[in-house]
């Protein structure tokens, strides 16, 4: 990120003696697609509001595009938001709706008009125009919110929970539609959500954020791969977690005893942690390989017994309980049709790239 | 939150003159209202005078520049030694309770019966509980007064029918003065028992059937219970207009029909004795608020448990 | 339902609803009735109009009729002014300073006995006179003030129910969108509530329109309101020009709100219209 477009510093606010957000700062660079992910009383909203200018910050400051905006109304910032209920204005029509922010800037009726026309094009309303919300359905509603925020080219969309009213289908095809539009506009978003698939199919990075604070910043991959926190690895995505002490560390690999795995994890990569200490192994379901004969690698291999099967279509998630009584997730992906599944009480064998496990300390 | 970051919360998210909002009815209701019961209050201690306003002063500058405070507590004991204005008390809580108790009696199943009747009908029979509110008040009570006069509809009929050989004396007494009342707090009694029932699960109701409950042993353990909150709503606001009620006993109740609205009417405008006047309100009021708190304990007490 | 139950709700909505109409139908009758005994039917003459030719002959009737009409219509604007205020900052300032003593003060007005108040306020409107030399007597001006005292706290519970339900995102979104508070209050929150408002307003009216005695506390000699004049009249006895003024005046009011209740229920069938046509649409 060579020039950081929106910048936050220090940010805290509290509600009296209530801290919602901690000293947090970031920078998103333009044009990104910035999430907040998080479960509900983690402060993002809290922190979308400080960056629309409805909360004031209790201390630090808000930079957008090299301007301190800390202490400017809403209604004077170059930033706009689209609601989670959408709040469309009820006793106006779509084209009113849209129409509002320019209003406000006292634009010609021209202007205004075409501006109007152009943005319900994008956002595939054309005819709508005349109607009220309350004859729109939850999809309509959603696009008459978005183009009702970014008609006025904001440097800044803030995006409040933005698909949380759709249903499942619905979403999915939104999810794509609002990446182009994103992508066609330049626009930089930042998105509040607390549905990791949505943060991962939208952001360009994401912040995990627990307890006012953000622990951790990266790209959907990095946040996958990577996570830096117990907490981000068991939020995002499924995960086996494990308790184990540091047994070797050198520069190419290291070994962690899992006593509840009954074994030693081998890792292919230093962790420069110092020796002997606690610390968690966590391994993503899908990245254990399941076999009913021994595997031929040496280290990362374990027995147990099938626990449980649970057919999902795409893939299948069993449940194996090791000889030490712990359970360990395994997906393993449907490949074939008429695959042969390990069946219940089935001993297999269990194993995993050296690269798969992921040492966190906190 | 300090009050500068509230301050500036303020000035950004309300009008600018978001402090007016709140100054201006606040000031009107500490004038109007407030303002006047300290002066009830104050008078309530003075000392009845021939003059206008017929009051002796009460906060007194005496020759040497001291604030002399004359406070009688003459008023009071004048208003609790006379057994006329405890009875005009006893008699108008007699006749707010009675009154309010027919008035559930009989709002109770209408409420019940317009809550349950098919949607189309609900809405026009909550119209025709409502409609009377709109319509005088002291017209209403008016209409009773052809209704129960010795040669109205009522005693016509009761003669007609051969009940009764000469018509009854119904005006000026105890009896017209609680038709009155039912009559014109019977939608204050229906509205709130309407909403209470209204939002009643009936699955609760098929529940306790399921489960082996009589009708009546249903209405009893789970309709009633769970609708007392609209049994006390509906009781407060018909009991406590009704305690403080002028019109009503002064068109249809009798000479002995004393109740306490009508008794600070009668010295204020009769007797031109603001002290006294000002003394019965003041107990008015604390029998009032007392009842009010009392009320709310109770309810509180309830919902703790 | 269970016949017994269904036998005691259905006679008691039919004695209930007989109860609330019959005095009013009959007074209607009897209006129309040419005997000066009100309530002995002349059958010879009747029907007659004879009593509604009486009232609009009545100057003093008329004066005071236009007098209440007046007032009520003052104190329904300004009861509907200061309660919305009210309900604003009681809704919208969670935190100030004598929030709870506010919250008194505007639902008092409603459970005071009226004679309690009436009293007060004549007490405060002496004080003043006396002290700074205003209100100059009583008349339409201190009858006015009372009753927007009084009204006000129903225009409060009316306004502040619907600002409880309305989104406070719109409003967000408004001052999001570039307008200023005050442009908000206006074009967003103003219309959002002024069906809340219009209905503050026809009951601040009824209820002035309608009272008694706070008025006569607050009353001067030469201002007498329709009700005053009506219970004048009533104490001494039932008169047949009542009889036909309350005629019209039930008229009046039942057609106003069956109108109303007719309207909404169509405003009502519409909006699930429009919801199935938006439904239908998909997407």
């Amino acid at each position: 990120m060579s020039e950081a477009y929106i910048r936050l510093e220090q940010l805290t606010k509290r509600f009296g003696e209530f801290v919602a957000v901690r000293q947090v700062s970031l920078e998103i660079a333009k044009g990104e697609v910035f999430c907040l992910l998080g479960g509900s009383g983690c402060g993002k909203t809290t922190l979308l509001r400080m960056l629309a200018g409805f909360e004031t910050p209790s201390e630090g400051r808000v930079w957008i595009d090299g301007v301190d905006v800390t202490d400017v109304p809403p209604y004077e910032r170059p930033v706009n938001m689209m609601f989670q209920s959408y709040a469309l204005f009820p006793h106006m029509t779509v084209e009113q709706n849209v129409a509002f922010g320019l209003r406000q800037d006292g634009l010609g009726r021209a202007v205004i008009a075409e501006q109007v026309r152009d943005m319900l094009a994008l956002v595939q309303l054309e005819g709508y125009g005349k109607r009220k919300p309350h004859q729109l359905s939850g999809g309509q509603k959603q696009r008459v919110a978005l183009a009702r925020a970014l008609v006025k080219r904001p440097k800044l969309l803030l995006l409040d929970e933005p698909l949380g009213a759709l249903d499942k289908k619905l979403r999915e095809q939104t999810q794509f539609e609002l990446v182009k539009l994103q992508e066609k506009l330049g626009v930089t978003f930042v998105i509040v959500t607390h549905d990791q698939e949505e943060a991962m199919t939208l952001a360009t990075r994401i912040g995990v954020m627990r307890g006012g604070e953000i622990l951790q910043v990266g790209t959907p991959t990095d946040i996958y791969e990577f996570p830096n926190s117990r907490f981000v690895a068991d939020f995002i995505g499924s995960v086996n977690m494990m308790a184990g002490r540091l047994s070797v560390d050198e520069a190419d690999h290291a070994r962690i005893d899992c006593p509840e795995l009954g074994a030693t994890v081998y890792i292919d990569h230093g962790v420069s942690g110092p020796p002997d200490s606690s610390v968690s192994v966590a391994i993503r379901p899908e990245k254990i390989q399941l076999s009913t004969e021994r595997p031929s690698q040496k280290d990362n291999v374990i027995s147990g017994v099938i626990a449980g099967v649970a057919y999902l279509g795409g893939a299948t998630r069993y449940l194996v309980r090791l000889p030490t009584g712990f359970l360990l997730k395994v997906t393993e992906p449907n490949v074939l049709r008429h695959e042969a599944h390990f069946q219940k009480d089935e001993a297999v064998w269990l194993c995993w790239h050296g690269s798969a496990p992921v040492v966190v300390t906190r | 939150m300090n009050l500068a970051s509230l301050k500036r919360a303020a000035q950004r998210l309300l009008p600018s003159g978001g402090w007016y909002v709140i100054a201006i009815p606040y000031l009107w209701l500490l004038l109007f209202f407030l303002i006047p019961f300290l002066i009830v209050l104050k008078i309530s201690f003075a000392n009845i005078a021939l003059a206008m306003p017929p009051v002796e002063p009460v906060f007194v500058w005496t020759q040497e520049q001291i604030l002399q405070i004359r406070l009688h507590f003459s008023n009071f004991g004048f208003v609790f030694g006379d057994s006329l204005y405890i009875e005009a008390f006893l008699t108008s809580v007699r006749i707010a309770g009675v009154s309010t108790l027919l008035a559930l009696l009989l709002g109770y199943p209408m409420a019940y019966g317009i809550a349950r009747a098919p949607s189309g009908w609900r809405n026009v029979l909550f119209l025709l509980v409502v409609l009377p509110f709109f319509t005088s008040f002291l017209l209403r009570v008016y209409a009773w007064l052809g209704l129960l006069g010795r040669s109205g509809p009522l005693n016509g009929l009761l003669l007609h029918l051969g009940l009764i050989h000469e018509p009854l004396q119904l005006l000026q007494t105890d009896f017209a003065v609680y038709v009155g009342m039912v009559y014109s707090y019977l939608p204050f009694m229906i509205l709130p028992l309407y909403s209470a029932i209204e939002k009643l699960d009936l699955n609760l109701l098929e529940a306790a059937a399921d489960l082996g409950c009589r009708p009546a042993q249903v209405f009893f353990k789970i309709t009633l219970p769970l609708t007392k909150e609209g049994i006390f709503a509906g009781c407060l606001l018909v009991f406590i207009p009704a305690v403080g009620e002028y019109v009503i006993p002064a068109l249809l109740g009798g000479p002995d029909t004393l109740m306490i609205g009508r008794v600070v009417w009668d010295e204020f405008f009769a007797n031109r004795d603001w002290p006294v006047a000002s003394a019965l309100a003041i107990v008015l009021l604390v029998l009032l608020a007392g009842l009010v708190l009392l009320l709310q304990r109770i309810q509180a007490r309830e919902e703790a448990t | 339902m269970n016949e017994r139950r269904s036998l005691v709700v259905l006679s008691a909505m039919v004695f209930g609803f007989a109860f609330l109409y019959l005095p009013i139908l009959a007074m209607m009758v009897y209006s129309f009735n040419a005997s000066r005994l009100v309530t002995v039917w002349d059958s010879v003459n009747s029907p007659t109009i004879a009593w509604y030719r009486e009232l609009f002959d009545n100057t003093a009737l008329l004066d005071a009729a236009r007098l209440s009409f007046q007032i009520a219509t003052t104190n329904a604007t300004g009861a509907v002014i200061l309660g919305t205020l009210a309900a604003y900052a009681l809704d919208r300032y969670r935190l100030f300073k004598g929030r709870g003593a506010f919250n008194v003060l505007t639902t008092a007005p409603m459970v005071l006995p009226e004679v309690i108040t009436g009293l007060s306020l004549l007490l405060l409107f002496v004080a003043l006179e006396q002290t700074v030399g205003w209100p100059r007597g009583r008349g339409a001006v201190t009858i006015t003030i009372a009753h927007i005292t009084f009204s006000m706290a129903y225009v409060i519970v009316i306004v502040k129910a619907r600002l409880a339900t309305v989104d406070r995102s719109i409003e967000e979104a408004a001052l999001d969108l570039g307008a200023r508070p005050w442009k908000v209050f206006a074009v967003i929150t103003l219309p959002l509530i002024a069906s809340a408002i219009a209905s503050g307003w026809v009951l601040a009216f009824i209820l002035s329109w309608d009272d008694l005695v706070i008025t006569s506390f607050v009353s001067g000699p030469s201002s007498t309101t329709l009700p005053q004049l009506v219970f004048s009249k009533v104490r001494l006895g039932i008169s047949p020009d009542i009889n036909a003024l309350a005629t019209i005046l039930v008229l009046l009011v039942t057609t106003c709100v069956a109108s109303a209740g007719i309207y909404m229920v169509r405003a009502e069938r519409r909006r699930l219209r429009d919801a199935q046509m938006a439904f239908e649409d998909g997407v």
